[in-house]
């Protein structure tokens, strides 16, 4: 079932009521008025303060993004190309998944001190995990038939990998990307709040010292936005791959 | 043990034997890390004397009922959100990209609403569990078998029969899931609440003795915390195992 353009105004116009129900109900130091925020959100949008702040971010994303993705491809084709490794490997991936990375950030404070490789580091640790296991399961659930042909074509591992396991198995790698994405952002997100002295996090986090709930749901409904945006894109690519692969 | 789990075994105390020695030669420095062999000891210290009991009975109280409010409102909205396929079409970006947003930015909202203390991190690790466990719920209910559903209608039960007989156990592995996730997300909202404030806490105290350089202690409680975490997940990983083995799914 695929979301259409009205359902999408029935969520906005349903989430801005329940907002603003929630508003009436708890009042305007708990929950700022739907009005309010957006218009303060828009304001936001016109500063350049608030621009550099997204500069930061995006940068530490980026960077935290690429070095999930592509560092958790890469073990994620050695460990599911060689099936002992990958059974080795495979509950001690899983319990690094499961763990809350949050309870992490002194250790990540205390080796890399404050600033951008803490939070790209922090991004990276909540994002390399389920792209390396969702690209090991993809590969393991390759057809024998394709891996059987590499053999005979005599192709070594990384061609093999390169060639034959990636284009199979890109669906679900985008999968785990998508997943990974995500949570590189909210790594990265947790990174600047305990971390740093810039970025969407570090404005977060000011506006909850001072408690300006305006600011903290403006920021938030962008970063919702964004999220979602993000979400939405990944999921379009994941959707042309899986039909590419099926032709 | 089989060949994999004496590998794996061999391993872990590889890594861990690696890390102390790097500790002890000095290379890793002893404001970075202390060695693991004195996290442990130190765990055991702060066991045995009992000083941080009550942060510990606190923050496991806590994150039980963050647990038992996800899963239960999870579980309820989940099961709303099944029966009503518009209503769930329209709000599936909401719950695809939840995660993305640190939800506890929201925690000073909450600590206005009610204030320092329990109920403030219970509802923030509530609100982290809830959307895992919607998920998994509408998985579960979507993987019921037509065939089972439709012996519970040759059999005439009656609606909550065949919810109790036929969808919940057959929904079952899902939920598990669920479960598991949102205790996991509910032990993140609840440190991530005490990091930032709280009056006592495992996440209190960690961030009280990092603020003071007490690494041992620091690491001690972490140790705990991880040790934590890593039992509950994996015996609800265990049952999850068995019953997804038991009901012939995925």
């Amino acid at each position: 079932m695929k979301a259409s353009r009205s359902d999408y105004l029935v969520l906005i116009i349903g989430l801005l009521v329940a907002w603003q129900l929630l508003h009436w109900a708890v009042g305007a130091n708990v929950v700022s008025s739907p009005a309010v925020t957006l218009k303060r959100a828009f304001e936001l949008l016109h500063t350049k303060s608030f621009w550099n702040h997204v500069a930061s971010t995006g940068m530490a994303f980026g960077l935290a993004s690429v070095i999930s993705i592509f560092a958790g491809i890469v073990i994620g084709l050695w460990l599911g190309l060689r099936r002992f490794a990958g059974d080795v490997a495979d509950p001690i991936l899983n319990t690094l998944y499961s763990i809350p990375k949050i309870t992490l950030y002194p250790l990540i404070l205390l080796i890399f001190g404050l600033g951008v490789s803490a939070k790209v580091a922090f991004g990276v640790i909540h994002g390399i995990f389920p792209v390396a296991i969702f690209t090991m399961n993809a590969v393991r659930n390759v057809a024998p038939i394709y891996y059987r042909t590499a053999r005979i074509l005599r192709l070594s591992l990384l061609t093999t990998a390169s060639t034959i396991m990636a284009p199979a198995a890109l669906p679900e790698i985008l999968t785990g990307a998508r997943i990974g994405i995500a949570l590189t952002l909210l790594g990265t997100l947790i990174g600047e709040l305990f971390a740093s002295t810039s970025g969407i996090g570090f404005v977060l986090i000011r506006a909850m010292d001072v408690h300006a709930v305006v600011d903290i749901l403006a920021l938030t409904t962008l970063l919702f936005v964004f999220a979602a945006s993000i979400n939405a894109l990944v999921h379009f690519f994941e959707r042309w791959a899986r039909h590419n692969a099926q032709q | 043990m089989s060949k994999v789990g004496a590998t794996r075994a061999a391993l872990i105390f590889g890594l861990f034997a690696a890390l102390e020695f790097l500790c002890r030669a000095g290379i890793i420095n002893r404001v970075t890390m202390i060695p693991p062999t004195e996290m442990a000891t130190s765990l055991w210290d702060i066991l045995k004397s009992g000083r941080f009991n009550d942060d510990i009975s606190f923050t496991l109280y806590n994150i039980a009922a963050a647990t038992l409010l996800a899963a239960a409102a999870g579980f309820f909205i989940g099961a709303a959100l099944h029966a009503l396929p518009r209503l769930r079409r329209t709000t599936e970006p909401l719950l695809s990209a939840y995660y993305a947003v640190p939800t506890f930015v929201f925690y000073p909202l909450l600590i206005v609403a009610f204030g320092v203390g329990r109920a403030a991190l219970i509802v923030m690790g509530a609100m982290f569990g809830v959307v895992a466990m919607v998920v998994n719920t509408m998985l579960g209910l979507d993987h019921v078998p037509p065939v089972v559903e439709r012996t519970g209608s040759i059999l005439k039960l009656d609606a909550l029969r065949q919810l109790i007989f036929i969808r919940l156990p057959a929904a079952a592995p899902h939920l598990i899931t669920g479960v598991k996730l949102a205790v996991a997300y509910s032990v993140i909202g609840i440190v991530a609440g005490e990091f930032i404030l709280a009056t006592s806490g495992v996440g209190k105290r960690v961030a009280f003795a990092y603020d003071n350089f007490d690494n041992k202690t620091m690491y001690g409680m972490l140790l705990l915390l991880l040790i934590g975490v890593m039992v509950v997940n994996g015996a609800l990983s265990v049952w999850e195992k068995r019953l997804h083995r038991r009901f012939g799914q995925r």
